[in-house]
């Protein structure tokens, strides 16, 4: 399905939740801000919900260091 | 004849020296400056527009009068915009003691500052503390260091650790909260938290300054409304790869602009929307 991902529009498949995504980006969750449809998301709820194609997702990553 | 004293407009009589003039404005001044340019010469003649110095050593300005002085180098409607405002401080090491600092030589009107830390000899390679307050806790550090810039901003400072159970009662009052903490997973953590609890108010975050590599990678990137993120994304802190006084700094001051920015209702990515610009 094709989901937008920081403003980028990507074909994305065999993912059903965003934690699915996380894996197959290789961005651990504990570092990752994620943002679903404007709605900012707790670590807990990346499995929850289902992904639908267009969904509008910004991931921001964190690195160490300050 | 028209002159400067101590930046404000002064009449006095033509031919009056810099002695006439501090025996009659401030008999006690023990630095005279004139036009920039220490003087040591009491019986030079004032010029139309100079602008004198009198300073006493030692002596802490008046509210009144360090804020006319700060107001005059700050464009006045800015000055009075930040001087209303209050910005949280998640984390005073590399990043946010420069942030706190920035802020208060900007003027702004409160900060709170929480940090569980105290001062360490290897804290000194890039942290805004000095050899003498090693062993102190830093938000007991950095508020003395503020006071001795800046009096008159309202400093609160919690030596306790940021967990969910108190980030509404650490950050419930602040306009801006700046994430300047150094662990990856904590820096996520209490930005998921703070944009959750606080739907209205601004973050700005910060990722990727370690080692020397370019500065000029470093930006501030919008990632919405109320969310922003300073860094070059990339570089961690990890062994081989620290962090050095330069580009934690830069980071540091894109987050206070940043900030300033935003309490200045003022997009922080681009300054398209700036009269001045």
């Amino acid at each position: 399905m094709i989901l937008t991902i920081n403003g980028q529009a990507r074909e994305i498949n065999q993912v059903g939740t965003l934690a699915d995504l996380l894996a197959q980006l290789q961005l651990s969750p504990e570092r990752v801000v994620v943002e679903l449809n404007g709605e900012i998301l707790c670590a807990d709820q990346l499995g929850a919900n289902a992904l639908s194609p267009g969904d509008k997702i910004e991931l921001v990553q964190f690195v160490g260091g300050g | 004849m028209k002159i400067y004293l101590n930046e404000k407009p002064a009449e006095i009589d033509a031919g009056m020296t810099l002695a006439e003039l501090v025996a009659s404005m401030k008999p006690d001044a023990d630095v005279r400056i004139i036009n920039g340019h220490p003087v040591a010469a009491p019986d030079i003649l004032l010029q139309q527009d100079d602008r004198v110095t009198l300073i006493k050593r030692g002596e802490i300005p008046s509210f009144e009068d360090l804020e006319f002085l700060l107001t005059t180098r700050h464009t006045p409607l800015i000055h009075q915009q930040l001087k209303t405002k209050h910005v949280g401080i998640a984390g005073v090491g590399g990043l946010g003691s420069q942030v706190a600092i920035a802020l208060a030589r900007s003027g702004i009107g409160s900060l709170t500052l929480v940090d569980f830390d105290v001062v360490e000899p290897s804290n000194l390679n890039r942290q805004q503390y000095f050899i003498d307050q090693i062993g102190l806790p830093k938000v007991s550090a950095l508020a003395e260091n503020l006071r001795r810039i800046n009096p008159y901003v309202k400093v609160t400072a919690h030596c306790e650790k940021v967990s969910e159970m108190n980030l509404c009662q650490l950050f419930g009052t602040v306009d801006l909260l700046v994430e300047a903490f150094d662990d990856a997973g904590q820096k996520a953590q209490l930005c998921r938290s703070f944009l959750q609890h606080f739907p209205d108010r601004y973050l700005v975050a910060a990722s990727g300054m370690a080692g020397y590599g370019t500065a000029n990678r470093i930006a501030t990137k919008r990632i919405n409304r109320r969310f922003y993120l300073c860094g070059d994304d990339t570089s961690a802190a990890r062994p081989g790869h620290g962090l050095m006084a330069p580009r934690v700094g830069v980071v540091a001051h894109h987050q206070a602009n940043a900030a300033l920015r935003l309490l200045l209702n003022l997009e922080p990515e681009t300054d398209n929307d700036d009269p001045d610009n």
